[in-house]
């Protein structure tokens, strides 16, 4: 389906309230995407203030959840939706588990960042931290407009970038083990920094589950748990 | 059926997909004995074509559901299966209909044989003015039984068979008509299963219905699945995704779809099947 067909229901009041829920996600979604931004510049700046800030915010990523969940048990309740009405609200309810974890990860690596801003800063300035942060911070970005325009291709490609996310975590976990087994006083605040960077890897995977859901949206088909390879097999049939 | 042609290129993917319980489920029927087939079913009222084309195959013992908007001919099609139709004026029909096997149009098929094995109930129940007992008994009277006991033990198993005999037992002798209408209807399928058909035609069987009577009907049509098939006519889609295995949308007298209900109410591969189950204007 295409992004045209949410309306022409009908029922003028069922077109708006799927319009709603789906705006509620994208609110929530740009909501998520500046606390990865802000945690990561947290981290990297070592600013207290901003850290503090994102892990407030998080309340208000919690709030969304549950409210756009409570819109969604409303749908179903009243409209027993079916077709792709049914998978829309089905991805949704999907999209914003993954939302909220993303937003949970993100409020982790403002912690570490809070954590950090108390020790020495390393030559390059976390500049691989900022880079994954940016990279997943795009990820979540390219999920969410896949989602508003119910583009496959873009969701495969975004979920395609997942990949290099993880190369570039597991560069970053040798260096650390390297700097650990050189100066073990500097053990805890390499774990602060593996922490921070799984954290970041997590938003990959979730930003990747949530291009699944779209696919799923907009295809039909269930792509969880198999590779790209045979997401891309399994739609050209 | 287009069993065969994919499965040697898609098969070590399938394996894949099946480890996570996600079988294709794209062969529709494939593994269902068909109860009854039509074969270029064309149907005229007059002048006016109210079927056109229908190739469909209903599969035994499982219950199928036709949806469609008022008029598409899925009530037309239904009264095929046991030749309602001959009963209206200027009603011409060409095209196959074979049930088990046998083309149930041919000149030496006795029609009052063939409603015998295809029972239908319809949106009213239609209890006959006379008491419970002799409502279900009515069938097998007419086939000339007379022993008390066969009435007595096919009255009770009937009436059991459709739910209802916890309710009427100890009032058998009194009028069917002072029944809820709830009851009367599930008299009517206790009368169509009395005579033991094969094939039981429901016509919107829970339409008039209040929704605990609705409720009670559908689950003796679940229950009722294990021994006969059902072909089920409703205009309430979420009733043909509770009771239905298999959904038929029709439209303008012709099959648009006919999938498995999962597939039909999840992800129909038709746009008009899109556009008519989820209320939107085609």
């Amino acid at each position: 389906m295409d992004k045209s067909k949410i309306g022409h229901h009908i029922s003028q009041q069922f077109n708006s309230e799927l319009e709603e829920i789906r705006t509620l996600v994208l609110s929530m979604g740009g909501l998520v995407e500046e606390q990865i931004r802000n945690a990561t510049q947290a981290l990297v700046e070592g600013n207290v203030e901003l850290g503090e800030a994102v892990i407030s915010r998080d309340v208000k990523v919690n709030k969304a959840e549950v409210n756009i969940d409570e819109e969604c048990t409303h749908i179903i309740a009243r409209r027993q939706p079916a077709a792709t009405d049914l998978r829309l609200v089905i991805a949704v309810i999907k999209t914003i588990t993954d939302l909220e974890r993303i937003g949970d990860q993100a409020e982790r690596v403002a912690r570490m960042g809070i954590r950090l801003a108390e020790v020495d800063r390393p030559k390059n300035n976390y500049h691989e931290i900022q880079n994954m942060g940016d990279h997943v911070a795009k990820m979540v970005h390219g999920a969410l407009d896949a989602f508003a325009r119910m583009d496959v291709e873009s969701a495969i490609e975004v979920s395609k970038r997942d990949n290099q996310v993880d190369q570039e975590y597991d560069g970053l976990m040798r260096q650390c083990l390297t700097f650990m087994m050189e100066d073990p006083r500097k053990i805890t605040q390499m774990l602060d920094i593996m922490w921070a960077a799984r954290a970041i890897e997590r938003i990959g995977d979730h930003a990747k589950n949530i291009c699944e859901y779209v696919i799923y949206l907009v295809k039909g088909k269930d792509v969880r748990h198999i590779t790209i390879e045979q997401i891309e097999d399994e739609l050209s049939r | 059926m287009t069993t065969n042609t994919n499965t040697t290129e898609t098969k070590t993917h399938a394996v894949n997909l099946k480890s996570l319980g996600r079988e294709q489920r794209s062969n529709v029927l494939k593994n269902e004995t068909t109860c009854i087939s039509t074969d270029n079913l064309n149907l005229f009222y007059a002048e006016k074509q109210a079927l056109q084309n229908v190739n469909l195959s209903i599969p035994e013992k499982k219950v199928s559901a036709f949806i469609g908007p008022s008029g598409c001919g899925k009530s037309t099609l239904l009264r095929c299966f046991n030749r309602m139709n001959d009963l209206v004026d200027g009603c011409r029909i060409e095209g196959k209909i074979n049930i088990d096997g046998s083309n149930i149009y041919e000149k030496n098929v006795d029609v009052s044989e063939l409603r015998r094995r295809v029972g239908m109930v319809f949106q009213k129940p239609n209890p006959f003015p006379k008491t419970i007992y002799e409502n279900v008994a009515y069938g097998l009277r007419l086939q000339g039984v007379k022993s008390r006991r066969v009435l007595d033990e096919v009255v009770e198993k009937s009436l059991r068979g459709a739910a209802l005999w916890d309710e009427v037992k100890d009032r058998l002798h009194e009028s069917a008509l002072g029944m809820s209408g709830g009851q009367q209807q599930r008299l009517v399928i206790a009368r169509a299963i009395a005579i033991e058909p094969e094939v039981l035609l429901l016509d919107e069987p829970a339409s008039a219905l209040d929704p605990i009577s609705t409720l009670k009907i559908e689950e003796l049509i679940s229950e009722l699945k294990d021994r006969y098939t059902i072909v089920i006519v409703t205009h309430n889609m979420q009733q043909a995704a509770r009771v239905s295995d298999y959904t038929a949308f029709m439209y303008m007298g012709e099959m648009i779809e006919f999938d498995n209900t999962d597939k039909i109410f999840t992800n129909p591969s038709k746009k008009q099947t899109e556009d008519y189950i989820t209320g939107r204007y085609g």
